[in-house]
C-alpha cells in the first residue's frame, strides 16, 4: 500500500509547502521593515481584484505553463533541465524571424508558422545538451546551464548585428500588422464582454491545448509509457527494448520546443519586436511550477497561475511599497526550496501521521493488503 | 603582444582565477563527500554582498569578511539541511539556493543603502590592499623573471596568496588525515562509513561547513578584492564555472588550481580584448564573452570522458530499506 | 553457568505498515555458532542490523555477557565487542584494504601513524587466523571471497568477540565457502561467538550448533542443530510441509531452437565479459547456467536478450540475430520469440512505480493489441493483466497496485505471467526465485518445467547450485566468461560443480583451497 492517499500525495502537501514558503516570505517582509500582511493584500488584489489584474496573471501563468511543462515533461524521463530559459531565448528568435520575414495576412496563417519557428528553435537548443547527456553522459544539468549563458550571448550578438533595427536600442525592427495576435480584450470585446487592456492574448488557449496534449502524450502513447518507464530505470526501458538515446532525444526536443513556445506569448503577443532579454526569468520559474504541479500537466496549470498571480501582484508592490520586484525571486525560490527539496520535510511526519490513523481501523477481518 | 602584456594578463589571470579557485576547492569538499553543490553560485553572491554591506558600514573589510563567511555558511547549512537531513534532491536545493541568494541581495541592499540594489563604493580600510611580496622591489630589475614574480605573482590582495595556500592544504586534509579518509569514504559508499561506526551526517555537515567557509572567501574577495562594491548578480555565473572546472579537474586538488587558472586566464582575454580583430574577421564580443561556456561544455563532452564523479555523489544516505 | 554472549528480550520492530521483527526473544552462548535460518523477508536481517545498532527497535532489550545494553548505533556496537559482515560488503572500492579496515577505528587524527600501526595487528590478524590479504589491494581489484576476508579482519581489527555473518556464502563456490566455515570453526575454538544467517538449509546442519528458525518476524523455534533435520526445519521456515526436489519427468529434447557460437562481449569499460561462447539449447530442454556470480552470466543473459551488444553467431530456429545493429534491441528479440525473464526483477523486469496492468505490457507495450490507433487501448492491456493475474495467482489480485507494493514472490509473478504467456520458442530466465517465499518458488518451478513440456527451449541462469541441480535437463558451467563444461545432472555432484565454477578443470584431483582462491581472484579481480 502507498504510505499516503492520492490526495495528500498530489494536493495537501503541496499546499503546506506552498503555506511554508509564503509563512518564510512573510517573515522576510517583515524583517525588511514591511507589514507582510499589507503586502499580501496589495498583492492579491494586484493580482485578481480587477480584469486588469487578472488580464497580467494569466498573461505571464501563459508563459509559465509553457516553460513548467518543459520542466515536466523532462522530469518524467528523470532529466533535469535547468535550460528552458536559454530554449525560450532561442524560441524567441525563431518567432521573431517568421515574424519578420514574412508579411502575413493574417495572424491565423501566422500563429501556427510561429508554433514551428519557436518550437524549432527552442529544440533545437535542447538538442546539442541531449544528445551530448544521451551519447557523452556529459550532465544535462551542467550543459543546459551553459547553453543558457551561451544563449544570451547570442542574441546580445543578433541585436547589436544583423537583425538590429535603426536606432539606439538593441532590438529588432516590429513585427508585421499580420502577426499581431488578438488579445483579451479584443476577444472578449467582440462578444460584448469588457475586459481591461492587457497582454493576455490567443496564446492563453494554445498553453491550455499544450497541457491536454502533453498528458495525452505521456499517459495515452506508447512515447509517453516510454519516456515514463524509461524515467523510472533506464535499466528496465533497456530490458524493454526502449533505447535511452532515443528518448533522451525525443523528451528534450519535446521540451526545448514547449519552452520556445513561450514566444508567441511573450514576443508575438506582447512584444510585437525582439528585445535583448525578453524571457525574463520564466525559464527558472518553470521549474519552480513544475515542481509544485508535481510535473502533472493539471498541477503545472495551476501552479502557473498561482506564480502569474504572484509576479503581476508583485509589480503591484513595487508600485505601492519601497518592496522591490526581487521579492518574487525570493518567494520563487522557497516554492523550489519547500516543494522540491525540503519535500521531505513535510512529507514524512504526514506518512507517519496518516500510519497512526489507518492502523486503528485496521482490526482482524480487515484484510490488509 | 609583448612580454609586458603577457605579464598583465597573468596578472590578471591569477586574480579572476582566485574566487573561482575558492568555490571550486568548496564544491571539491562537499562533492568528495558525496553532495552536489550547485548553488555554489548563490553562496559566492550572498558572501559578495555581506562582505561590501558589513565593510562598508564598518569600514573594516575583515569585518566584512567574517560577515560574507557567516551568510555563506547559512546558505551551506540550508543545502545541509534539505540535501543530508531532509534526504531532498541536491540539484533543486542548489537551484533554490542560487535563486534566494540572488533575490534576497538586492532586497536587503536596497532596504540598507536604497542604492539600487548596489552597496556603496568601499575604499580605504575596507577593502584588501595589494601585499608586496618579499624582493618584489629587488628583483624587478632582474630580466624576465623579474617582472614576473614582481608584477604578476607580487602585489595581489591576502586573499589570493590564501587561495593558493588553500591547495595544498585541502590535498593535504584530504589525502594525509584521518578526516580526510572518512571525507572520501563517505562519498563513496556511506553505507562503509557508517557501519564502521562513523557518523555519515556529522561528516557531511562538516563538508558542507567547508564548503561555506570556502564560498564565503570566494564571495568576499569578489566584492572587497577584485571589486570594490556590490553589484547586482555579481557572480555571474562564476559558481557555475568553478563547477565545471572541478569536472574538469576529476575532483582533485592540484588539477582544480590548473583548471581556475585556465579559466581565469580566457576571463583574463576576454577582458582585455572585447573583441578580437584577426585579419580575415573579427571575433564578436559576445563570443568572447561567450567562449569560458562553450570551452566548458567542449570540456564536457569530450575531454572529461572518464572522470568518475564519487559513486555516492547526488544520492542521499538512507540505510537499506 | 555463564552468561549468553547475546541475549535479546522482546525485540519488535516495525517498518511503516510492516511489522519485521515481533517480540523476538534469543540466547546465544558463547564460543558456539549459532544459525538463524528463514525465508526471504522473514526478518533475519533487520534482527542482526538491530543488534549492530543500524536499526534502532521499537521494543525490546539486549543484553551483552549479560549485561544491558544499550546499541543505539553502530559505533555503540563496535564498543560492545559486535562486528558484522553484511551481504553486501560495506567497503571503499577505490580505498585499499588497509585503508578500508583502518577506517572509522584510526589511531590519531594523521593518517601516517595508524596506516603502519594496522599493518603490523593485520599481518598478526592474518596470520593466527589464516586470512591472508594483500593489505595495499584495492578492493575494486579483489574478488569477492577476498573481499569477504577483507570484511571479517575489519571485524577483527576493531577487536570484536560477537561476529555476525549475513548470508556470507551467496557469492562464494562451495569450496570457499567450506574454507569460510573452517575459519568460522576456528574463531569459534579461540572462544569467538558467532551468529550465521541463512536461507540454506544445508549450512545451518553443517556448521552450527545451534539453530533459530524465523517465520514472519517471529521467531518460531530455537533447537539444538543435532537434534533436528532439514526437513523439520523446513516445515518450521515455512509453517508447512515442502517439497525440497522439482517433481519432472525426464526431458525429450527435439530439434535446437538456440545455437550460441563463439559469442564474445566487451563491457564499456573495456572488460571482456565473454570470451568465445559456445552452446546450444534444445526444444523440450532446461540447459542450466551455473557459476559464481560475476563469472559473465548476467552479461549472457543480456547479450540474447538484447540489452547489450555481442560479437560471435547466435541463432533461434535457425535465423542469425544481430548482436550489434539497429536489430539487435530488447523488442526485436521478442519479435523473434525469445521472452526473457531478468535476473533484477525490481531495476529491470519491473517498473516499480507502475501499475500491475502497466507492468503486464512492459516489453510488449507495442503490441497490435494494446493499440488504438495512434494512442494506447488500456482497457485492452487492463482486460489482458486481469486474465493473466487471475491464471499466475498473484495476490493481492489487483491490477491497480503499484509494483512496489507486492512482495518479491508476487512482482516474480507478474514477471513470469507475462513472459510465459507469450509462448515463447525461447525463454531466457535468471535467478528465478531470488528473494522469493518457498511457496511460490515451487510454483515458479512448476511453471517453467510446464513450458519445456510444451516443447519450448529454457535458458536458466541461477547462483542456487540446487536450483540449478533440481531444474535443469543439462548443465553448463561458466567461469571467467567461458563454458568451462557441460555435465548432465545425474552424473555430476556438488564438488565437480564447485571446481569448474571455480575454473579447474582437471576435477579428479584433489585442489586446496588457496589453489581455488587464487585461481577465482585472478578471474573476478579482471572482470570486475
Amino acid at each position: 500500500m502507498d504510505k499516503l492517499p492520492k490526495w495528500a500525495d498530489v494536493a495537501l502537501i503541496p499546499l503546506i509547502n506552498l503555506i511554508l514558503a509564503l509563512i518564510v516570505s512573510g517573515l522576510v517582509v517583515a524583517l525588511i521593515g514591511q507589514d507582510p500582511f499589507e503586502a499580501l493584500a496589495i498583492m492579491v488584489n494586484g493580482a485578481v481584484g480587477s480584469t486588469y489584474g487578472w488580464g497580467y496573471t494569466l498573461f505571464y501563468a501563459t508563459n509559465f505553463i509553457f516553460t513548467g511543462l518543459a520542466v515536466a515533461i523532462a522530469f518524467h524521463a528523470r532529466l533535469f533541465n535547468i535550460g528552458g530559459e536559454g530554449q525560450a531565448q532561442l524560441g524567441s528568435l525563431g518567432v521573431a524571424l517568421v515574424c519578420l520575414m514574412v508579411p502575413w495576412p493574417h495572424w491565423l496563417i501566422a500563429l501556427p508558422v510561429a508554433i514551428l519557428g519557436g518550437g524549432l528553435f527552442g529544440a533545437a537548443w535542447a538538442a546539442i545538451p541531449a544528445y551530448l547527456q544521451a551519447t557523452r553522459g556529459s550532465h544535462i544539468v551542467i550543459t543546459t546551464i551553459m547553453f543558457n549563458f551561451i544563449a544570451s550571448a547570442l542574441l546580445v550578438y543578433l541585436l547589436v548585428s544583423a537583425l538590429k533595427a535603426p536606432g539606439m536600442a538593441p532590438e529588432s525592427a516590429r513585427f508585421v500588422e499580420g502577426s499581431h495576435l488578438p488579445t483579451a480584450r479584443e476577444v472578449l470585446g467582440a462578444i460584448g464582454i469588457d475586459f481591461a487592456r492587457t497582454p493576455m492574448n490567443v496564446s492563453f488557449i494554445v498553453a491550455l491545448l499544450a497541457c491536454w496534449g502533453l498528458w495525452l502524450l505521456l499517459w495515452r502513447t506508447r512515447l509517453g509509457y516510454e519516456i515514463r518507464a524509461f524515467g523510472h530505470s533506464d535499466k528496465a526501458a533497456v530490458y524493454a527494448g526502449i533505447n535511452p538515446v532515443r528518448i533522451t532525444m525525443i523528451t528534450m526536443l519535446i521540451s526545448g520546443a514547449l519552452a520556445g513556445l513561450m514566444a508567441i506569448n511573450a514576443v508575438m503577443g506582447e512584444q510585437e519586436r525582439l528585445l535583448q532579454d525578453n524571457v525574463l526569468g520564466a525559464g527558472f520559474v518553470g521549474i519552480a511550477v513544475a515542481l509544485m504541479g508535481r510535473s502533472h500537466p493539471v498541477g503545472v496549470f495551476i501552479a502557473a497561475v498561482l506564480f502569474g498571480a504572484l509576479y503581476q501582484g508583485g509589480a503591484e508592490l513595487e508600485f505601492e511599497t519601497s518592496i522591490p520586484r526581487e521579492m518574487i525571486v525570493v518567494i520563487q525560490a522557497l516554492v523550489i526550496l519547500f516543494t522540491g527539496a525540503l519535500d521531505g520535510m513535510v512529507r514524512s511526519p504526514l506518512e507517519k501521521a496518516f500510519l497512526r490513523f489507518r492502523r486503528q481501523p485496521d482490526k482482524p477481518g480487515v484484510p490488509a493488503e | 603582444m609583448n612580454y609586458l602584456d603577457l605579464i598583465q594578463i597573468l596578472d590578471s589571470s591569477i586574480r579572476l582565477a582566485t574566487p573561482l579557485l575558492f568555490a571550486c576547492l568548496a564544491g571539491l569538499f562537499s562533492e568528495r563527500a558525496g553532495v552536489f553543490d550547485i548553488g555554489l553560485e548563490g553562496k559566492i553572491l550572498i558572501s559578495a554582498f555581506f562582505s561590501a554591506a558589513v565593510a562598508a558600514l564598518t569600514g573594516s573589510v575583515w569585518l566584512g569578511l567574517l560577515a560574507g563567511i557567516a551568510s555563506s555558511m547559512v546558505f551551506s547549512m540550508i543545502h545541509g539541511l534539505a540535501s543530508i537531513t531532509f534526504r531532498g534532491d541536491q540539484l533543486i536545493s542548489g537551484v533554490a539556493i542560487n535563486f534566494l541568494a540572488a533575490g534576497m541581495t538586492v532586497l536587503i541592499a536596497q532596504d540598507w543603502f536604497s542604492q539600487g540594489g548596489r552597496t556603496p563604493q568601499l575604499s580605504g580600510g575596507a577593502r584588501f590592499s595589494p601585499i608586496e611580496l618579499p624582493f618584489a622591489e629587488a628583483l624587478s630589475g632582474v630580466p624576465f623573471i623579474g617582472p614576473l614574480y614582481a608584477d604578476a605573482l607580487s602585489g595581489h590582495t591576502i586573499l589570493v596568496y590564501v587561495g593558493l595556500l588553500t591547495v595544498p592544504l585541502t590535498w593535504y586534509v584530504l589525502f594525509r588525515t584521518r578526516f580526510g579518509l572518512r571525507l572520501r569514504a563517505v562519498g563513496e559508499n556511506p553505507g562503509a562509513v557508517d557501519t564502521a561506526g562513523v557518523n555519515v551526517v556529522r561528516l557531511r555537515y562538516a563538508a558542507v561547513a567547508i564548503c561555506g567557509v570556502l564560498c564565503g572567501l570566494s564571495g568576499s574577495f569578489l566584492a572587497t578584492g577584485l571589486a570594490a562594491s556590490f553589484t547586482q548578480n555579481m557572480s555571474a555565473g562564476r559558481g557555475y564555472i568553478a563547477l565545471a572546472a572541478l569536472i574538469f579537474a576529476k575532483w582533485r586538488p592540484w588539477y582544480a588550481l590548473g583548471a581556475c587558472l585556465l579559466f581565469g586566464l580566457l576571463q583574463a582575454i576576454s577582458n582585455r580584448y572585447s573583441s578580437i580583430d584577426l585579419v580575415l574577421f573579427e571575433i564578436p564580443n559576445a563570443f568572447v564573452l561567450a567562449l569560458p561556456y562553450i570551452l566548458t561544455v567542449v570540456i564536457l563532452a569530450g575531454f572529461v570522458g572518464k572522470a568518475v564523479p564519487p559513486r555516492a555523489g547526488g544520492q542521499p544516505y538512507v540505510k537499506e530499506r | 553457568m555463564t552468561a549468553p554472549a547475546i541475549e535479546l528480550k522482546g525485540i519488535s520492530k516495525s517498518f511503516g505498515p510492516v511489522q519485521a521483527n515481533k517480540d523476538i526473544a534469543i540466547r546465544v552462548m558463547p564460543g558456539t555458532i549459532h544459525g538463524i535460518i528463514g525465508e526471504n523477508g522473514a526478518g533475519k536481517s533487520t534482527l542482526m542490523s538491530i543488534l549492530y545498532g543500524f536499526y534502532k527497535a521499537d521494543t525490546g532489550e539486549i543484553f551483552i555477557r549479560g549485561e544491558r545494553t544499550e546499541i543505539p548505533d553502530s559505533q555503540a556496537a563496535i564498543r560492545a565487542g559486535i562486528g558484522m559482515v553484511f551481504q553486501h560488503f560495506k567497503l571503499v572500492q577505490n580505498f585499499t584494504v588497509l585503508e578500508n579496515i583502518v577506517l572509522g577505528a584510526e589511531d590519531g587524527a594523521l593518517l601516517k601513524g595508524s596506516l603502519s600501526k594496522a599493518r603490523t595487528l593485520l599481518k598478526q590478524l592474518s596470520e593466527e587466523y589464516e586470512l591472508h590479504v594483500d593489505p595495499d589491494a584495492k578492493i575494486e581489484d579483489l574478488g569477492v571471497g577476498m573481499q569477504q576476508r577483507v570484511e571479517i579482519l575489519k571485524a577483527l581489527y576493531r577487536r570484536a568477540d560477537i561476529l555476525i555473518l549475513d548470508e556470507p556464502t551467496g557469492v562464494l563456490t562451495p569450496a570457499e565457502a567450506d574454507h569460510l566455515f573452517r575459519i568460522l570453526e576456528g574463531l569459534k575454538r579461540e572462544g569467538k561467538t558467532i551468529i550465521l544467517i541463512t536461507h540454506k538449509l544445508r549450512e545451518i546442519m553443517e556448521t552450527t550448533d545451534t539453530v533459530s528458525v524465523m517465520r514472519r518476524g517471529e521467531m518460531t523455534a530455537t533447537v539444538k542443530t543435532a537434534e533436528t533435520t532439514p526437513q523439520e526445519l523446513a516445515e518450521l521456515m515455512v509453517g508447512r510441509e515442502v517439497l525440497l526436489r522439482v517433481d519432472k519427468q525426464a526431458a525429450t529434447p527435439g530439434e535446437t531452437v538456440l545455437n550460441v557460437e563463439n559469442l564474445q562481449v566487451v563491457d564499456g569499460s573495456g572488460v571482456e565479459r565473454l570470451r568465445g561462447i559456445s552452446l546450444n539449447v534444445k526444444r523440450g530442454e532446461i540447459l542450466g547456467i551455473c557459476g559464481v556470480a560475476g563469472n559473465g552470466q548476467s552479461e549472457l543473459l543480456e547479450v540474447l536478450g538484447g540489452m547489450r551488444p555481442g560479437k560471435g553467431r547466435v541463432t533461434v530456429n535457425g535465423q542469425e540475430l544481430d548482436l550489434t545493429g539497429a536489430e539487435s534491441d530488447a523488442r526485436t528479440r521478442r519479435r523473434r520469440g525469445i521472452a526473457h525473464v531478468p535476473e533484477d526483477r525490481q531495476e529491470e523486469g519491473l517498473i516499480m512505480d507502475f501499475f500491475a496492468w502497466e507492468n503486464v505490457a512492459f516489453g510488449y507495450h507495442d503490441d497490435a493489441r494494446y493499440q488504438r490507433g495512434a494512442m494506447m487501448n488500456n482497457d485492452a492491456i487492463r482486460e489482458d493483466a486481469e486474465a493473466k493475474i487471475a491464471k499466475f495467482d498473484v495476490r493481492p489480485a489487483n491490477c491497480w497496485l503499484k509494483a512496489k507494493n507486492f512482495s518479491g514472490g508476487n512482482q516474480q509473478k507478474i514477471v513470469i505471467a507475462r513472459e510465459l504467456e507469450r509462448n515463447p520458442d525461447l525463454l531466457l530466465v535468471g535467478q528465478p526465485t531470488r528473494g522469493v517465499d518457498i511457496g511460490a518458488i515451487e510454483f515458479i518451478h512448476e511453471q517453467i518445467v510446464a513450458l519445456r513440456d510444451a516443447g519450448k527451449a529454457v535458458l536458466l541462469v541461477s547462483v542456487e547450485l540446487d536450483e540449478i541441480l533440481s531444474l535443469s535437463d543439462r548443465i553448463a558451467v561458466i567461469f571467467d566468461g567461458r563454458i568451462m563444461g557441460e555435465r548432465l545432472p545425474s552424473e555430476t555432484d556438488e564438488r565437480e560443480l564447485g571446481l569448474l565454477m571455480a575454473g579447474i578443470t582437471d576435477t579428479d584431483k584433489d585442489h586446496s583451497v588457496d589453489e581455488i582462491e587464487e585461481n577465482l581472484a585472478h578471474a573476478t579481480g579482471k572482470a570486475g
